[in-house]
């Protein structure tokens, strides 16, 4: 359940190029931590190697320890599968299996984990249903396909999959970008109720949204297109959205970047 | 089939403006201001018009021509279809020599057709399976690329090639496994001893031949649809912690299984109308077809090809011509289940 992380002078690199240079950041548990910053500055890069997901590009790498209470995910004998079964993660564009109805959708990480008793099953998909504000809505439809739902059911159907699983942190990359602002409220929500069980890091290029949801926000910023990006600085949400410490974060929350 | 969607092209994830690049794509197909005055509703100009004219031909020239076809095949095969003295659907006999006394029938044809060809696609889309996930999901690019090239340069190679290759060095090195079989499972039907006495030129070596030649269109049309499983799919099921098979469980195979099932009914397609390599290889048979992998005999192209050069007297050469019209008949079946089963599921 909840663990903290922390990265100590992590680079990342697509082969030759650098691109996200010397993060350092802890996040606790039981907490909503924002990445916020300009488009190209490495903040979905950093959410992604969280979870090993960038991994998937080819010629990626890290330097650096990521450590998941105390543990480096990218330790030798860390596997990027497992790392990733016990790390949430949540998309910019809702992708539910559409050939999988709703029920198996939810339950397709514990599948994976090997759980085949279909009275657990069908007991973690009411659960997380319910944890992800979906179940009144489906109750009645769970053996439907999860396309037949609206963007922002879709996407709580995402959650509820990813928190199936009871993962140790849950990740969001921009999950409301694709959404009308109903649903956001929605979501935003519902990350408020999940931060009680779960640590989270959201990336969001909605500043407002960074200040409702967040406890805690991580500003990224690059000095010039082909130069690496960087953290300018994490505080807590209140002190970033009033009083930053750097220049740079003023200029980027007031509006008068670039 | 294949619909190429560039609007859904996956992101690079590299790309942290990704919320700019969906916003654009998203809109990219919704409007198109040189578009806006010429809708359908209004009046169309001159070249439109000319355009339109020249699109609409063309659809109609197929048709039209699949259409003159089917009638050209139903009204010279008629006369000798009416001349005929044996049942033309169950006699195993195909005896044109006297034009006066006409005895043909097809199931021997058919059942020789349908065994070759489905064994053949019983053999390649396992296979064509395999590369195409191994081209799509495993390979580094640098590899997928020129290996693919050479599934392709199969589909080059002319079927007399594959005739020649079927009946030189294949038949003999099948000999083995084929003796094996029909000693020890010759009790099922497919593996019995069949009429030939040496187990080399059988519907069991042409349809390895046929397997070889259908391979890479099923392995092409296969892989251009796994190429395309949305990424935004695959990334749901690595972040659950798939394995690379279980992504492939998950977010491939129900996405391409359609394109899969259509690009093998093309290459089914394509078996039931193969005839140099057929004729080649597979011998005649002696005795009507026990339904045995062993058993030679003519497919429909085969027998038509090896009777084409005695096509003089038009009451023997209909009898040819009404075979031809069920190989035809029996493709055109073939494409409609194809079209069933993929019935535009493709996208899920």
């Amino acid at each position: 359940m909840a663990k903290r992380l922390d990265l100590k002078a992590v680079d990342i690199f697509y082969g030759d190029f650098h691109a996200v240079q010397d993060v350092n950041l802890s996040v606790s548990p039981r907490s909503v931590t924002s990445f916020i910053g300009p488009s190209g500055c490495g903040k979905s890069t950093v959410l992604r190697t969280l979870n090993r997901m960038h991994e998937e590009i080819p010629g990626a790498r890290v330097d650096g320890e990521v450590l998941l209470d105390g543990e480096d995910i990218y330790a030798r004998n860390a596997d990027a599968v497992a790392v990733r079964r016990t790390i949430g993660m949540v998309f910019q564009r809702p992708n539910p299996f559409p050939t999988m109805s709703i029920r198996d959708n939810v339950v397709a990480g514990l599948k994976l984990q090997g759980v085949r008793d279909k009275k657990k099953l069908d007991e973690v998909a009411e659960a997380s249903l319910r944890g992800a504000n979906l179940w009144k809505e489906v109750k009645d439809r769970l053996d439907k396909p999860g396309g037949g739902l609206s963007g922002g059911q879709q996407q709580r159907l995402c959650i509820a999959r990813a928190i199936a699983v009871q993962p140790d942190v849950l990740l969001m990359d921009e999950p409301c970008s694709a959404l009308d602002p109903i649903s956001t409220l929605a979501i935003e929500d519902l990350i408020g109720d999940l931060k009680k069980e779960y640590t989270i890091v959201i990336v969001t290029h909605n500043m407002q949204q960074a200040a409702r949801v967040s406890d805690q926000t991580a500003f990224f910023n690059l000095e010039a297109t082909g130069k690496p990006g960087k953290l300018v600085e994490i505080d807590d949400t209140e002190k970033i959205f009033s009083n930053p410490r750097e220049q740079a974060t003023e200029d980027y929350i007031s509006g008068r970047f670039g | 089939m294949t619909e190429r969607t560039t609007a859904a092209r996956p992101r690079d994830p590299q790309d942290e403006g990704s919320a700019a690049g969906s916003a654009t794509l998203d809109t990219v197909t919704d409007t198109d201001p040189g578009r806006g005055g010429t809708g359908r509703g209004a009046t169309p100009g001159r070249g439109e018009r000319v355009f339109r004219g020249l699109t609409s031909g063309s659809g109609l020239l197929v048709v039209a021509a699949i259409a003159a076809i089917g009638l050209f095949l139903l009204v010279q095969a008629v006369p000798s279809l009416l001349a005929n003295n044996a049942n033309f659907l169950t006699s195993p006999v195909f005896d044109t020599r006297d034009a006066a006394n006409l005895n043909f029938g097809i199931r021997d044809l058919l059942v020789v057709t349908l065994l070759s060809s489905l064994f053949a696609l019983v053999l390649a889309m396992p296979i064509a399976l395999g590369i195409a996930l191994f081209l799509t999901q495993y390979a580094p690019k640098r590899v997928a690329r020129p290996f693919a090239y050479v599934i392709d340069l199969l589909a080059a190679v002319p079927s007399i090639i594959y005739g020649l290759w079927g009946i030189a060095v294949l038949a003999p090195a099948l000999l083995p496994l084929a003796t094996w079989l029909s000693t020890n499972l010759g009790w099922f039907f497919l593996f019995a001893p069949g009429n030939l006495p040496v187990l080399t030129g059988t519907i069991f070596t042409g349809g390895v031949v046929l397997a070889v030649m259908i391979l890479p269109i099923i392995t092409a049309v296969t892989r251009e649809v796994f190429s395309q499983a949305p990424r935004f799919h695959i990334e749901a099921a690595q972040a659950l912690g798939a394995t690379r098979w279980e992504v492939i469980r998950m977010a491939v195979l129900p996405y391409g299984r359609s394109g899969y099932i259509a690009g093998s009914m093309l290459g089914l397609g394509r078996a039931l109308g193969e005839t140099i390599a057929v004729l080649i290889v597979i011998r005649a048979a002696t005795t009507p077809s026990g339904f045995s992998l062993f058993d030679g005999g003519y497919t429909f192209a085969s027998l038509i090809a090896s009777a084409a050069s005695e096509f003089s007297q038009p009451l023997p050469t209909g009898a040819y011509i009404a075979a031809g019209l069920v190989l035809f008949v029996l493709t055109f079946v073939v494409n409609a289940i194809a079209r069933v089963v993929a019935g535009g599921k493709v996208n899920g």
